[in-house]
C-alpha cells in the first residue's frame, strides 16, 4: 500500500494505492493523524484500492470515527463497485459519506 | 488509570515462535494482547499439537506441541504471539488410543477443526468442488467479534404475537428471478427485507446457518446425472460458525460481519430471527464417516456409544450427539449464549429437540438437564426455544415435551388435523375445536404460546402441493421414491399435479387460502412456510433436501402470477396482527368473565350456539369475544369463524349482535380476489345480519363492531 498526499485549499486528499489490510491498515492510520489538524478535513481517494480485509475495513472505520470525534469530516472518493458490495453487506458503508465524483466530493467538504 | 497485564510476555519458544501458557476459558481462539490463545479440551488425548496455517496454504507454517505446563485438568491452552489473526488458520492433532471398542478413534494423522471454531474456512464459497486431497478442509479461525451494533438488541416480541416465516437462505434469492446480484446470500436476503416487511412476518426462521458441508454425501442421481446435495444443511460441521458459502463476502472470511448485519437489520425493520440448530448429530457420520474434529478429539464424550463402540442413530444420520453429557451439555449451552449475546438471536428452534432429553445410553429422561438449564439459563432468558418434539428414534413428545415453563413445540398434531379437515375428512369437528383454541388438550398447563401452529414446513409438501397431490413424488431424491413421508394428509382436488382446469384450480386456491384462515385465526403460533404466498411448487416432491434448483429456490416472477394469493396473505396477517381476541396467552375460558354478554370463546355450527360435533359434521363456527381480547386487557372486535368443509353451500347463522353493532365481512375464501379479503377497517357490512352462505369448501370470517 502506498499513500500520497496533498492539500486542496484546506482539504487534505489521502491517494491510496494497494491493499488496505491487517498487515497495512495500520501504516495508513498513521498517516492520516500525521497529515490531518484536529477539525480538519480529509477526503480519501480510494480509487487506488482494490481490497480491503476486515482488519482493513475495521481501521477505516476507527480513522472515520476518530476526525468526527475531532470535529473534523472525512469523506472516500473512488471506491470501486465490488468494495461497496462488501461495505455494505457487512454493515460498513452506512457509517461513511461517499462521493462518486472528486469535484462534488470537495464541494462537499468545502461546505 | 491504566493498567498493563504483567504477563503479556512469552516463556516459551517452539522454531522461533513466542509461547506461554494460556487462558483456558473461554474455548476456542480469543484474540488478546499481542496474540491469539488457544484452548481445547480431551479427557483421553495423551498429547495435544496445535497446527497452525497460514491462510489457503495446504500444508502448516508449524505445529507446535502443548508443552506439558500448558495443560490444566482436561484443557490444554497456550498464547502464540505475533500471529496475525487476518491469516492465520488453526486446527489441532490428538495422540491417544485407538480402540473403536471402547469408544476411542484418535488419529493424529488427522489435523481436526475446533469445535469451538467461530469462523471455519476451506469452503468459502457455495458449491465449489473441494480439493479432496486437502488434509484439512473445514479449517478453523479466529474472529474479532467487535460488530457496531449501536443500540440494536434481541427484540422480545411477546411470542403469541409472532408470524414466522420459516425460509432457507440460500433457497430465498437464488432465483435469476431475484434479481439480487448477491443471489442466495445472507446479503440477498437483506435486500429483500421489505418483501418480508410487506408480507407482514414479524419473525424469520432460518433453516441451519451453522457451518456445514453441502457435498457431505453427495452423490449422483442414478438416471438423471443432476448432483444432489445435502442442500439443506441438517447436518454441523460447527456449531458456532456462520455457513462461509452464506455470505457473499465468505471468500474475504467476513461472514460474521455479513450475518450480524443482516440481524440487525432484521431486527430495524421489527422482524425477529429465529434460528434452526441441529444439535442432534454432526457432519461426521458414523463408524464410515469422516474424522473432521469430535471424532479424533474426544469421541466417547461427544457421541452417544454402544456397549461395542457403535454409534447410536436416533437422529437417522449415522450418530448421536451426547447431548447430555456435562461436557457436551456446556458446549451447546456456550454455543446458545454466544449465538444469543453476540448476534443478537431472539430464539433458537430444535431440530430433532427429543434427543436433547435422553441420557448417554439413549433413554429418555424425566428430568433433562441439558432442556433444564436453557430453560432457566440467564442469558437465553428471553429468547424463544422451540423444541421439533420428536426423533428418528421413536420418542414422540408432541405435547409431553419437557417444557420447564419455557418451551414451545412445533404441535405435528395441529398441521396433520388441519389438513385432514381442509380435505373434509370425517369425525374432526371436535379434534378442531382443540386445535384452533391452541390445543388445550396438549398444553393444558402451557398455554396457547406453547403451540407453534403450521399447515407446511420445509419437511413434507409445500401448500401448492398439499391441495395438487395425493401421495409425494420424490423420483429426483435418487431413492426410487422410498425417501420423504407417506403421511401427508393431502389431496390433489380432483387431479394429480398440475392441472389446466379451471374449476380444480380455483378450489386448489380456494383450499390454500382455507388453510391460511385457519392458521391466522387460530390460537398459539403460526408460521408459514417461504413461498407459500405465491404458490411455490416441489413438483410433489416431500423431502427435497438435496436439491439446489428451482424445486427448492423461491421464483420471484410468481409474485406477479399469483399476486392474488399474494395479497391475500399479506392482508390476512394483517388481519391476525390487528385483532389481539386471535393472541391470547392464555388458554380461553368458554365463559364470560367481563360481563360482555358472550363467553370469551363459543362454539356453533350452522345455526348459532349449535356446534354439531357428530361424526359427519363438516361445519364449524366459533366466536371470539372482543372485550376478552388479551384477558379482558383489550378492546377488540368480535371476530366470528365459519368453516365448511362440505362439497356443498351451506347457509350459516351467526351469534346476534347487540343493538348498534353489526357484521362485517373480513374474509370469504368463496370469493374471487380481491372480494376475498377486506383490510381492517374497511370491510362491508353483511347483508342479512342473520346468515350468509357459504361456498362449497369455503371459510368466512366476520367481523362485530
Amino acid at each position: 500500500m502506498e499513500v500520497q498526499t496533498r492539500n486542496s485549499d484546506n482539504i487534505t486528499i489521502l491517494e491510496v494505492t494497494g491493499d488496505i489490510d491487517g498487515s497495512t491498515a495500520p501504516a495508513l492510520q498513521e498517516k492520516v493523524l500525521e497529515a490531518l489538524q484536529p477539525g480538519g478535513k480529509l477526503l480519501l481517494d480510494m480509487s487506488g484500492v482494490d481490497f480491503m480485509s476486515s482488519a482493513g475495513l475495521r481501521v477505516m472505520l476507527v480513522i472515520y470515527r476518530q476526525i468526527s470525534s475531532n470535529n473534523g469530516q472525512c469523506l472516500l472518493y473512488g471506491l470501486s463497485e465490488s468494495l461497496q458490495d462488501t461495505m455494505a453487506a457487512t454493515g460498513f458503508l452506512k457509517f461513511f459519506t461517499l462521493s462518486d465524483d472528486l469535484n462534488a466530493g470537495l464541494e462537499t467538504l468545502r461546505q | 488509570m491504566i493498567m498493563e497485564r504483567i504477563d503479556v510476555y512469552p516463556t516459551r519458544t517452539h522454531e522461533g515462535f513466542k509461547l506461554r501458557a494460556g487462558q483456558v476459558q473461554p474455548f476456542g481462539a480469543t484474540i488478546v494482547p499481542g496474540g491469539i490463545n488457544f484452548s481445547i479440551f480431551s479427557s483421553r488425548a495423551t498429547s495435544c499439537t496445535l497446527v497452525l496455517f497460514r491462510t489457503g496454504e495446504p500444508q502448516p507454517m508449524i505445529e507446535i506441541p502443548f508443552f506439558e505446563e500448558f495443560r490444566i485438568g482436561n484443557v490444554y491452552a497456550m498464547t502464540v504471539f505475533d500471529l496475525d489473526p487476518e491469516t492465520t488458520e488453526y486446527g489441532f492433532r490428538m495422540d491417544g488410543p485407538f480402540e473403536p471398542e471402547h469408544g476411542h478413534r484418535f488419529d493424529n494423522s488427522k489435523v481436526l477443526m475446533d469445535p469451538y471454531a467461530r469462523v471455519i474456512a476451506g469452503r468459502d464459497i457455495w458449491g465449489e468442488p473441494p480439493d479432496w486431497d486437502d488434509i484439512y478442509h473445514h479449517r478453523s479461525r479466529p474472529v474479532l467479534n467487535d460488530f457496531d451494533w449501536e443500540s440494536d438488541r434481541p427484540l422480545e416480541i411477546p411470542i403469541e404475537d409472532l408470524v414466522i416465516y420459516e425460509a432457507h437462505v440460500r433457497s430465498f434469492t437464488r432465483h435469476p428471478s431475484s434479481g439480487i446480484k448477491a443471489a442466495g446470500t445472507f446479503e440477498g436476503m437483506r435486500e429483500k427485507i421489505p418483501y418480508l416487511k410487506a408480507l407482514g412476518i414479524n419473525c424469520i426462521e432460518l433453516m441451519p446457518i451453522y457451518e456445514f458441508d453441502e457435498f457431505e454425501n453427495s452423490k449422483k442421481h442414478p438416471e438423471t446425472g443432476e448432483m444432489l446435495l445435502n442442500y439443506w444443511g441438517y447436518s454441523t460441521v460447527g456449531f458456532f460458525s456462520p455457513k462461509a458459502g452464506y455470505a457473499s463476502t465468505g471468500k474475504f472470511g467476513m461472514q460474521v460481519d455479513e450475518f450480524k448485519n443482516l440481524i440487525k437489520e432484521f431486527h430495524a425493520n421489527g422482524i425477529e430471527v429465529m434460528l434452526d440448530v441441529v444439535f442432534n448429530h454432526t457432519a461426521e457420520g458414523n463408524e464410515y464417516g469422516p474424522t473432521l474434529s469430535f471424532k479424533g478429539i474426544d469421541n466417547k464424550t461427544y457421541y452417544m456409544l454402544t456397549p461395542e463402540g457403535y454409534y447410536f442413530n436416533f437422529s437417522g444420520t449415522g450418530n448421536t450427539l451426547n447431548c447430555n453429557h456435562p461436557v457436551v451439555r456446556n458446549m451447546v449451552l456456550d454455543c446458545l449464549r454466544y449465538w444469543a449475546a453476540e448476534y443478537h438471536i431472539d430464539g433458537f428452534r430444535f431440530d430433532l429437540a427429543a434427543i436433547l432429553g435422553r441420557d448417554q445410553n439413549g433413554a429418555p429422561l424425566s428430568n433433562p438437564p441439558l432442556l433444564e438449564q436453557l430453560a432457566h439459563d440467564p442469558i437465553l432468558a428471553k429468547c424463544k426455544l422451540v423444541a421439533e418434539a420428536w426423533d428418528a428414534g421413536g420418542l414422540y413428545q408432541v405435547g409431553s415435551f419437557p417444557a420447564y415453563g419455557r418451551w414451545a413445540e412445533w404441535n405435528g398434531k395441529y398441521r396433520d388435523g388441519i389438513r385432514k379437515f381442509l380435505k373434509g375428512d370425517a369425525g374432526l369437528a371436535g379434534e378442531m375445536s382443540q386445535r384452533l383454541q391452541g390445543s388445550p388438550d396438549l398444553y393444558w398447563t402451557r398455554g396457547p404460546t406453547a403451540s407453534i401452529n403450521f399447515v407446511t414446513c420445509h419437511d413434507g409438501f409445500t401448500l401448492l402441493d398439499m391441495v395438487s397431490y395425493n401421495g409425494k413424488h420424490n423420483e429426483a431424491n435418487g431413492e426410487n421414491n422410498n425417501d420423504g413421508g407417506n403421511d401427508n394428509h393431502s389431496w390433489n382436488s380432483g387431479w394429480e399435479g398440475p392441472s389446466t382446469d379451471p374449476a380444480v384450480n380455483q378450489l386448489r386456491e380456494r383450499q390454500m387460502k382455507n388453510a391460511l384462515t385457519l392458521l391466522m385465526v387460530s390460537q398459539g403460533v403460526p408460521m408459514i412456510l417461504m413461498g407459500d404466498e405465491v404458490g411455490r411448487t416441489q413438483y410433489g416432491n416431500n423431502n427435497a433436501y438435496c436439491h439446489d434448483n428451482e424445486l427448492n429456490w423461491l421464483d420471484w416472477s410468481l409474485m406477479d402470477a399469483r399476486s392474488g394469493l399474494l395479497r391475500f396473505f399479506q392482508k390476512s396477517v394483517a388481519f391476525r396482527r390487528g385483532h389481539p381476541v386471535l393472541r391470547s396467552r392464555t388458554h380461553l375460558r368458554h365463559t364470560d368473565y367481563v360481563g360482555s354478554g358472550f363467553p370469551d370463546m363459543s362454539w356453533h355450527g350452522t345455526e348459532a350456539w349449535k356446534p354439531d360435533w357428530s361424526e359427519s359434521s363438516r361445519a364449524l363456527a366459533f366466536m371470539l369475544c372482543g372485550q376478552h381480547a388479551k384477558g379482558g386487557t383489550e378492546r377488540d372486535d368480535h371476530v366470528y369463524v365459519a368453516m365448511n368443509t362440505y362439497w356443498d353451500s351451506l347457509w350459516f347463522h351467526p351469534p346476534q349482535l347487540p343493538p348498534g353493532t353489526h357484521w362485517h365481512i373480513a374474509i370469504n375464501t368463496g370469493m374471487p380476489s380481491p372480494d376475498d379479503i377486506w383490510e381492517i377497517g374497511h370491510e362491508p357490512v353483511l347483508g342479512d345480519q342473520g346468515s350468509i352462505m357459504l361456498g362449497p369448501r369455503s371459510t368466512v370470517v366476520l367481523v362485530g363492531r
